[in-house]
């Protein structure tokens, strides 16, 4: 979980870095657009925005979707990528969690070698 | 399989797995080299909870830790992270406690939509497999639970990124 997310901070802090980028995750907070809406408000070429957003996109705070000749831009994961990276992020909780029972279990085990199990029930 | 880094003090690693078996419900599984009966006191004595639930590896550090493990008995946990504004809380009521077979125990930090956790323990040949399964009380709750990230303290943690991302939004301007 966390290590997942310092990457994701790691990523966003990179596109946040930028005052375009940030301009537009504004914009889009407010409604979703199309990479040529963007491209205008902000006064740039299409590459440039393409660029932008891709930037965005891999940091996780941007999704797109192109429906016949339009690409739009919406604020947040996929539903799917969502769930995916939640439930690694819960492994990883869980997956660290368990190695330290490991090592609990470990010296359980040796205690009650050492007692000549007296511990019963 | 996982031989990168755990050769140290466990001779081999056991897998962690997580999966999302239906709408509702959400299962994490791992095999412990021990019986039942240990990794059961490992999951019912808080001294020894503390010892595992925060992990280091994850920078968490666990600030308390009170768990009155009987049927009605409740639990307490709190912990931080550096990147967590504040100390993350976990609480709620054990309804079942059967030695070394089965705990029972809801979540209520997150009010309502908070899931109901039971872990069988179940020994073969001196290896325990845990099988830990959340149940939600909607596919809604379990939805939301992914949607805000919120496992594990994970949602305070976005938070910041959201306090952050608003901070940004100010400091932008109109743009």
């Amino acid at each position: 979980m966390v290590q997942y997310v310092r990457t994701g901070f790691d990523a966003s802090f990179a596109a946040l870095s930028d005052a375009t980028r940030r301009g537009v995750l504004e914009q889009l907070g407010r409604a979703d657009a199309s990479i040529t809406d963007l491209a205008e408000k902000f006064h740039m070429t299409l590459t440039g925005m393409k660029k932008h957003v891709g930037i965005l996109e891999q940091a996780g705070l941007v999704t797109t979707e192109k429906v016949g000749r339009v690409r739009t831009c919406t604020l947040g994961l996929r539903r799917l990528e969502e769930e995916a990276a939640w439930i690694e992020r819960h492994r990883q909780l869980w997956d660290a969690r368990f190695d330290e029972l490991d090592e609990v279990v470990e010296a359980l085990k040796r205690r009650e070698k050492v007692d000549g199990r007296k511990k019963r029930e | 399989m996982d031989a990168r880094r755990e050769s140290e003090l466990t001779p081999m690693k056991n897998r962690t797995t997580v999966e999302r078996k239906s709408e509702r419900e959400l299962v994490v599984t791992r095999t412990f080299n021990g019986p039942a009966r240990i990794v059961f006191e490992a999951w019912t004595k808080p001294e020894l909870l503390k010892r595992w639930w925060a992990p280091k590896s994850f920078g968490l550090t666990l600030l308390s830790c009170e768990a009155d493990v009987r049927v009605g008995g409740s639990y307490r946990l709190v912990f931080s992270h550096p990147a967590a504004p504040k100390p993350m809380e976990f609480f709620g009521r054990y309804l079942e406690v059967t030695p070394h077979l089965r705990l029972v125990w809801t979540n209520e930090e997150g009010g309502e939509s908070g899931q109901v956790t039971t872990v069988t323990f179940e020994e073969t040949g001196g290896k325990t497999l845990l099988v830990m399964h959340d149940l939600y009380p909607s596919k809604e709750a379990l939805d939301d639970a992914i949607a805000s990230g919120s496992t594990g303290g994970t949602g305070e943690t976005f938070d910041q990124l959201d306090e952050l991302l608003l901070t940004l939004r100010a400091s932008v301007g109109g743009s």
